[in-house]
């Protein structure tokens, strides 16, 4: 079943919430020996890095997760902080990330938008993806998303920039390796562009896994 | 296209039905607010805003109930406010659904409170609400329970303040154009805008498309909230939950922005 980890950092009823009108099972916990048992799993979260970081280490989290995402390799969504963690660090704070992809998190550079534009980067935005892959299957309009955050992804290589969004300046706003995905928007807070991404995500079965030839 | 969020913004009383004031005084009942923030949805707003304008005069803490029932088929952003003056209050909101809590008067109380909510959930999670009201002599003051209760500081003082305490947003409400429908006070707003560099939300007053125009491009405001507008009908002041299409504020309001091709976020 998909799980929404629950790490007692922000909104999961809502994603919750939408796989349900979606007609998707999904069930929230924070338990390790249910999060072992998970077929899909979804990171959510908002809010401080380290505060994450340290909410899945002291659930005793870090493990199973690691081990859904890197040994079982089963698809695994995080959104917002939840993507954030994906990466290695975080100009927000010490805490080392997840590292399942290697990318790390920075802070808006304040020099480089103009005086209009505000930190954090907050409201509906356009957000161009990577053509063909299958979290943005089936869009035949510019998908817009709701965003909010002071932090924003940035990949080693750019063939893990799954989407991107331009606040000031082109952002990546989602990263994508093999199984593991996040998105920087809120999907289930995005209407039916939202919807689809929820949709995509519990229909997905990753046609290939990592280290085997296309 | 340069865009801005436009946020209708719902009031709930303690009853836990949806209502519309003037001047933060006479109220009309509107209706059930789960039907109308399912309409909304339907509708596709940017974002919601829904305020317990009777919890803090009552010294009640949020329903929780009533939250969560509005916000479960809510699949856009929503605010709430209205009675909140403990992080574990905030913790509960938001679990519910809730993507941001509006802080009014708890935060003059507790001046540590806001702190230790972006501490906990981060500052995009906690919007500072300022109610503003204008004496006789044009002097600005800020206003908590409802309007019932005078805090004797600037709007600007308190909008700095909360700024350094960590909020993400503030959310400026003129009392004097509540439920008017004579546009923004511009004045009140623009004095806000210019002194923060957080988002400033513009409440209090709207009635047409073009005042969203001039809280933008005059008062620097990046975002627009309304009441009045999105609950009656224009013409006859009947009760019609109505939100414009994305085409009409493509068409009226975005396109006739400052054009800002660094940005192509609402």
């Amino acid at each position: 079943m998909i799980t929404i980890i629950d790490y007692g950092t922000g909104n999961i009823r809502a994603i919750e919430n939408m796989l349900r009108v979606l007609g998707h099972e999904s069930r929230i916990s924070g338990v390790p020996e249910e999060v072992a048992s998970a077929s899909k799993i979804i990171l959510p979260g908002v809010g401080h890095f380290d505060y994450g970081m340290r909410q899945l280490r002291s659930s005793g989290l870090i493990d199973v997760l690691d081990e859904a995402a890197t040994s079982r390799q089963i698809p695994v969504l995080g959104i917002c902080l939840g993507a954030q963690l994906l990466t290695r660090r975080s100009d927000e704070g010490t805490e080392p990330g997840l590292g399942w992809v290697s990318a790390e998190t920075r802070r808006f550079d304040r020099s480089r938008l103009a005086d209009s534009l505000r930190i954090p980067h907050m409201g509906w935005a356009d957000t161009g993806y990577q053509a063909g892959h299958p979290l943005f299957d089936g869009f035949n309009e510019t998908p817009r998303f709701y965003y909010v955050h002071s932090y924003h992804m940035v990949c080693d290589d750019p063939v893990n920039e799954l989407c991107h969004a331009v606040h000031g300046y082109r952002f990546v706003s989602g990263i994508a390796k093999d199984n593991i995905l996040g998105v920087q928007f809120h999907p289930e807070k995005s209407h039916r562009f939202g919807k689809r991404i929820l949709d995509n995500f519990a229909k997905w079965i990753p046609s290939r896994r990592v280290g085997e030839q296309a | 296209m340069k865009r801005m969020r436009v946020i209708p913004t719902l009031l709930l009383d303690r009853n836990g039905g949806l209502v519309k004031s003037v001047r933060f005084g006479k109220r009309t009942y509107i209706g059930d607010p789960i039907n109308a923030v399912r309409i909304f949805n339907e509708k596709e707003v940017d974002e919601l805003i829904l305020l317990d304008i009777d919890a803090t005069v009552d010294s009640k803490g949020p329903n929780y109930a009533v939250i969560e029932d509005i916000v479960s088929e809510a699949f856009m952003p929503v605010a709430f406010g209205g009675g909140i003056c403990s992080v574990e209050q905030m913790a509960t909101i938001l679990r519910s659904g809730v993507e941001k809590v509006v802080l009014n008067a708890a935060p003059h109380g507790n001046p540590s409170l806001i702190g230790e909510a972006v501490a906990r959930f981060g500052s995009q999670s906690v919007v500072g609400g300022i109610d503003v009201k204008k004496s006789l002599f044009g002097k600005y003051s800020v206003f908590t329970h409802s309007g019932k209760r005078n805090l004797g500081k600037s709007p600007t003082e308190i909008a700095m303040q909360f700024e350094r305490s960590g909020v993400g947003e503030l959310m400026v409400y003129s009392i004097d154009r509540d439920g008017t429908r004579v546009g923004y006070d511009i004045p009140l707003l623009q004095g806000v805008a210019s002194g923060v560099g957080v988002p400033v939300i513009a409440c209090g007053g709207a009635g047409t498309l073009d005042d969203f125009i001039e809280a933008h491009e005059v008062a620097g405001c990046s975002a627009v909230a309304a009441g009045s507008m999105f609950v009656y009908q224009s013409s006859t002041q009947g009760v019609l939950i109505n939100y414009p299409t994305r085409d009409q504020l493509d068409d009226h309001v975005f396109s006739r922005l400052q054009c800002n091709l660094e940005s192509r976020t609402l």
